[in-house]
């Protein structure tokens, strides 16, 4: 349900880079989002063809990196993705961890014409 | 022609929670958002952390609902000011409607400002308001597996509050195994078994607050 301010907010960001540069189209948009935001891609894809209509940014090419979500055990320091009921490091079994991945929610980069 | 962002999408929102932070840093309001799913007892928890600490500190409510002002209601019974952000269907609070809403409080006038968020586990934790702390109540009734579903609220979550707990014997709840899931992935939480039914545990919530309110 946040996808709607998400989307828009990411549509801001994108459209104020394309002017910063001075183009006139964005072909394609490269998003990161992590598996911890809860972000539903199809859903930024359904808000953006929304939202995008009339802009610079409509048409645009969306293209997701989903990453997962990650953690560092702090007793053996080896990295590992979190499983889904089961928070313990696969290495040592200690459930002593950092997250270090799986928050990204950023605009990487885009294309224009 | 490629151009390289790399920028939160977020970014905006977290540049008006830093504005809504110096003007709370400004006036010395300690702000806590108060976050959970609907029926937890967010107001309830916030009801009974106003009669604890009435008299002791100038309290304030924002009171964030998709609809209807009955918390604020409610909560404007004990005399407290407390303004009503209606969101309109979004299912969060962000920092621009918060910016909107303290323009309607008297903040020279409060020393700690409790903001209840919309009851959701999921949009909340994405949209800071510039408040000092963020709190997380669960409710027993809920279940104990709630953090392998929402990882994200209890991993930003400064305090965790286990509601309703007087329910304990009737549902399957561990406080145990629920309170060392969390703690595995975030070390920095404080955990408080309470019930807004019987009291129990709302002192220890309520003095830990104080204390740490003089903190920041």
């Amino acid at each position: 349900m946040h996808e709607l301010a998400i989307t828009q907010s990411m549509l801001n960001l994108v459209l104020e880079q394309a002017e910063k540069a001075g183009a006139g189209k964005v072909g394609k948009i490269s998003l990161v989002i992590g598996e911890m935001t809860g972000v539903v891609a199809r859903s930024v894809g359904f808000y953006f063809e929304f939202l995008s209509k009339g802009t610079p940014a409509e048409g645009a090419v969306l293209d997701f990196t989903e990453t997962p979500t990650t953690a560092r055990c702090r007793d053996c320091g080896k990295e590992f993705e979190l499983g889904e009921f089961d928070w313990t490091c696969p290495h040592c079994q200690s459930n002593n961890m950092e997250i270090i991945g799986g928050k990204e929610l950023f605009v990487e980069s885009i294309e224009v014409e | 022609m490629e151009i390289k962002v790399v920028k939160d999408i977020l970014g905006a929102n977290d540049q008006i929670a830093r504005k809504n932070r110096q003007l709370f840093d400004k006036n010395r309001v300690f702000v806590v958002n108060v976050m959970a799913s609907p029926g937890a007892g967010k107001t309830s928890v916030i009801m009974e952390t106003i009669k604890r600490l009435k008299g002791k500190t100038r309290l304030g409510v924002v009171e964030g609902d998709i609809s209807s002002s009955l918390d604020a209601e409610a909560i404007s019974k004990e005399d407290v000011p407390v303004v009503q952000i209606n969101t309109g269907g979004e299912c969060h609070l962000d920092a621009n409607m918060t910016a909107i809403a303290l323009g309607d409080l008297p903040l020279k006038d409060i020393d700690l400002l409790l903001i209840e968020n919309v009851g959701n586990l999921v949009c909340p934790a994405e949209f800071s308001l510039g408040e000092n702390l963020r709190i997380l109540i669960a409710s027993t009734p809920e279940g104990d597996d709630k953090p392998f579903k929402y990882p994200l609220m209890f991993h930003e979550a400064d305090v965790v509050l286990i509601n309703k707990i007087d329910l304990l014997p009737y549902v399957k709840f561990n406080v145990d195994a629920f309170s060392k899931t969390i703690r595995g992935i975030n070390r920095k939480v404080k955990i408080f078994p309470v019930s807004c039914t019987t009291g129990e545990g709302i002192e220890e919530w309520v003095s830990w607050l104080l204390g740490r309110m003089g903190k920041d």
